[in-house]
């Protein structure tokens, strides 16, 4: 093109449409384009599906602040990443899962393991440090794993567990059965380079891995537009033919039913997808962090009008599938299960000396 | 003379630079807007734009390869990693690249690069928030390891590590940025403002690269220290009555193997304490130095004393740094030994 001298900016125009359309036929020859798909709608949840998902994100959200008024306190030291506003990704894409389905994410973890199942205890003695934690109180807030709920970490470097992820979807593909792997990360994280290489494995080896970008709109203190050439995270697996759609990740049922989606395009053989979830989170990157890149009003303004746990129990009461009596007592069931979390995290010994040179070959 | 905390000079030392050199910028992840995590480049965005001082995406590899290619190019870049746990994914790009340019080009190129990054423990950051990889550096010819211990020196080294035509890699002890933490962590750490160290010069001085200096003279045993540990060293030499000389080595490469002979031969005793973990660690090439210029010198074995060969644990955080009566102990032993 920079070679030939066009009569016309028309003429260069239609030239140049014309060379990329005759490309993109050639392209489509060789291998399918990675697409843009719409999101489906949203699921209708039925009533025991709504209380569900109003419980389990209310869990995560009263377990986090929970670990913030500790954290508070001085009984959890150092990093502590809360995941309160995000709450429904995490429970919408568990619905999607079925048994052997592995999750694997980055350091902002806490969420993820309550909606796997792991114990709140168990959690909870691990942010304090303490031997009844998930890691004995060795890895803290943002390292944890549990081989019985498919749970993968908790990795406290942002983006290490991408890689991981299309590991963990290559074994699937290894052993022959149709699980998959679900492999959050930050738009933050969608920026490191492995996340590309991984892109490409996978796609090449039609690996089942659900790549989940919760696109929280801040890489701790940096906005996306200021860390971001391609702002649609959906579309990052484009050179790699990797679909990719855009999820309201406020609503639980939209996210649930693009995890059916997505769960059923790596369960049949096609091979890798991306789910942008636009989320956001409350707090900031970590409880050191006073937030103060953004405005208190686009806070609450998410709060107010798109948040995740009121979405739901607003359809609960429009369609009286509870009474506002019935939602403040499991709200207060939670909280006993929270308190008493918080109780044993306090009151837990803190591993024995001998613990330190456990699980580490020397 | 103005007081600083450890943030504050190193804020100042790329002030200076940017002042008085078109060519030197300063990015990172959270470096511009933000003014990075612990604030070392706090307002430089507001005074010299976003063309000299700017975000990155999280992209190690990519910060660090995009640095290397400025810096052949002549401009002096001085780039941040948020922990110094994080550069492994650039480790590719400095071992092979940065550490090789004047090499490779036989010296027709050079890589005037400062890496800043934040090491050590002491935060409650457990294993990916807490490193000290200064070996991993110490290892790679090509490369040159500066490790602070306060804030003039940290002003000072850092100048010369910009101004420096190779690459540096500058290691900055966190648990020092507000005070001369010595270890003892039921007690409050004295603040930079209230120690000698603190009154840092407001304008452009150097402290040079590969000079060590003598903190506390003494002639029973020398400690070989750099960063938090020189401190924790001075501690323990308080807290056991033993009359060390305590050396803050501040370089790592290039050594100053002068200054350590010197100690030893006149000491007798020599014990190398550093936060990273033992194995590998830089206190083995240390203690094959000393034995090999100061074998007359020795009586008694020398010790190392550093962090478990472990990750860096959430939970016993005080048992796995090397503290005071750590190191007390292992001044004790070799006093006997």
């Amino acid at each position: 093109m920079a070679t030939r001298k066009p009569a016309s900016t028309a003429a260069r125009r239609t030239s140049s449409a014309r060379t990329s359309a005759s490309v993109r036929q050639q392209t489509k020859k060789s291998s399918p384009v990675g697409q843009i798909i719409a999101p489906p709608a949203p699921e209708e949840f039925t009533k025991e599906r709504e209380l569900q998902a109003y419980n389990d994100m209310l869990l995560i959200r009263r377990f986090e602040e929970k670990a913030g008024q500790l954290y508070g306190m001085g009984f959890i030291g150092g990093f502590c990443h809360l995941y309160i506003g995000q709450e429904a990704v995490v429970i919408g894409m568990q619905m999607a899962l079925k048994e052997g389905d592995q999750v694997i994410t980055g350091y902002r973890d806490h969420g993820h393991m309550l909606a796997t199942g792991m114990s709140p205890r168990g959690v909870m003695a691990e942010l304090t440090g303490r031997r009844d934690g998930y890691s004995r109180g060795k890895g803290g807030s943002m390292h944890m794993f549990s081989k019985e709920k498919g749970f993968y970490g908790g990795h406290g470097i942002v983006g290490g567990q991408v890689s991981l992820g299309t590991g963990l979807a290559f074994a699937n593909s290894y052993r022959g059965n149709d699980n998959i792997s679900l492999t959050y990360f930050g738009d933050g994280a969608a920026n490191q380079g492995q996340v590309y290489e991984s892109f490409n494995m996978a796609a090449l080896w039609k690996l089942p891995v659900v790549y989940i970008v919760e696109n929280n709109r801040y890489a701790m203190g940096t906005s996306v537009s200021r860390a971001s050439a391609q702002t649609d995270f959906s579309q990052r697996g484009a050179s790699f033919n990797i679909p990719g759609i855009q999820v309201d990740g406020m609503d639980v049922r939209a996210v649930k039913a693009a995890g059916d989606l997505a769960a059923e395009h790596c369960r049949s053989g096609k091979g890798p997808i991306i789910l942008e979830m636009l989320t956001y989170r409350y707090r900031g990157h970590s409880m050191s962090d006073p937030a103060k890149y953004r405005t208190k009003d686009e806070v609450q303004k998410m709060r107010s009008e798109q948040d995740p746990i009121e979405q739901v129990r607003k359809r609960i009461l429009d369609n009286a599938w509870a009474s506002e009596d019935e939602l403040k007592a499991m709200d207060k069931k939670i909280r006993d299960i929270v308190a008493d979390s918080a109780d044993f995290a306090q009151s837990n010994p803190e591993p024995d000396p001998s613990e330190l040179y456990t699980n580490i070959l020397i | 003379m103005p007081r600083m905390t450890m943030i504050e000079a190193i804020r100042s030392a790329m002030d200076v630079s940017m002042e008085r050199d078109d060519d030197v910028v300063v990015f990172g992840e959270d470096v511009g807007y933000f003014g990075g995590v612990f604030r070392c480049t706090a307002g430089l965005q507001q005074k010299y734009g976003k063309t000299r001082c700017f975000d990155t995406p999280i992209s190690e590899l990519g910060i660090v390869g995009a640095a290397i290619g400025m810096a052949a190019y002549g401009l002096r870049p001085c780039i941040e990693i948020q922990f110094a746990d994080y550069v492994y994914p650039a480790f590719d790009q400095i071992a092979s690249e940065a550490a090789r340019i004047r090499y490779r080009s036989n010296g027709q190129f050079t890589c005037p690069i400062v890496i800043r990054m934040p090491t050590g423990g002491g935060i409650f950051g457990g294993q990916t928030h807490s490193q000290s990889p200064e070996a991993l550096f110490t290892h790679v010819s090509g490369l040159k390891v500066v490790v602070p211990s306060n804030p003039v020196d940290a002003k000072g080294l850092l100048i010369a590590a910009i101004e420096d035509p190779d690459p540096v890699i500058f290691l900055e002890p966190k648990r020092l940025y507000n005070g001369p933490f010595d270890g003892h962590h039921d007690k409050p750490v004295t603040p930079w403002s209230k120690h000698a160290l603190g009154e840092v010069p407001e304008g452009h001085f150097t402290v040079p690269l590969g000079k060590a200096e003598v903190r506390r003279a003494g002639a029973e045993l020398t400690v070989l220290a750099y960063g938090t540990m020189t401190y924790v060293s001075e501690a323990a030499a308080a807290d056991t009555g033993i009359d060390a000389e305590i050396i803050d080595l501040k370089t790592l490469l290039p050594l100053d193997l002068e200054t350590i002979v010197a100690s030893v031969s006149k000491t007798g005793r020599c014990v190398i304490v550093h936060e990273a973990t033992l194995t590998s660690g830089f206190g083995a090439e240390l203690a094959a130095l000393v034995q090999k210029h100061c074998f007359y010198h020795l009586e008694a074995p020398i010790t190392r004393v550093t962090g478990w060969d472990t990750p860096y644990p959430h939970a016993q955080e005080w048992d796995y740094f090397p503290g005071p009566a750590r190191v007390g102990r292992a001044m004790i032993e070799t006093m006997e030994g």
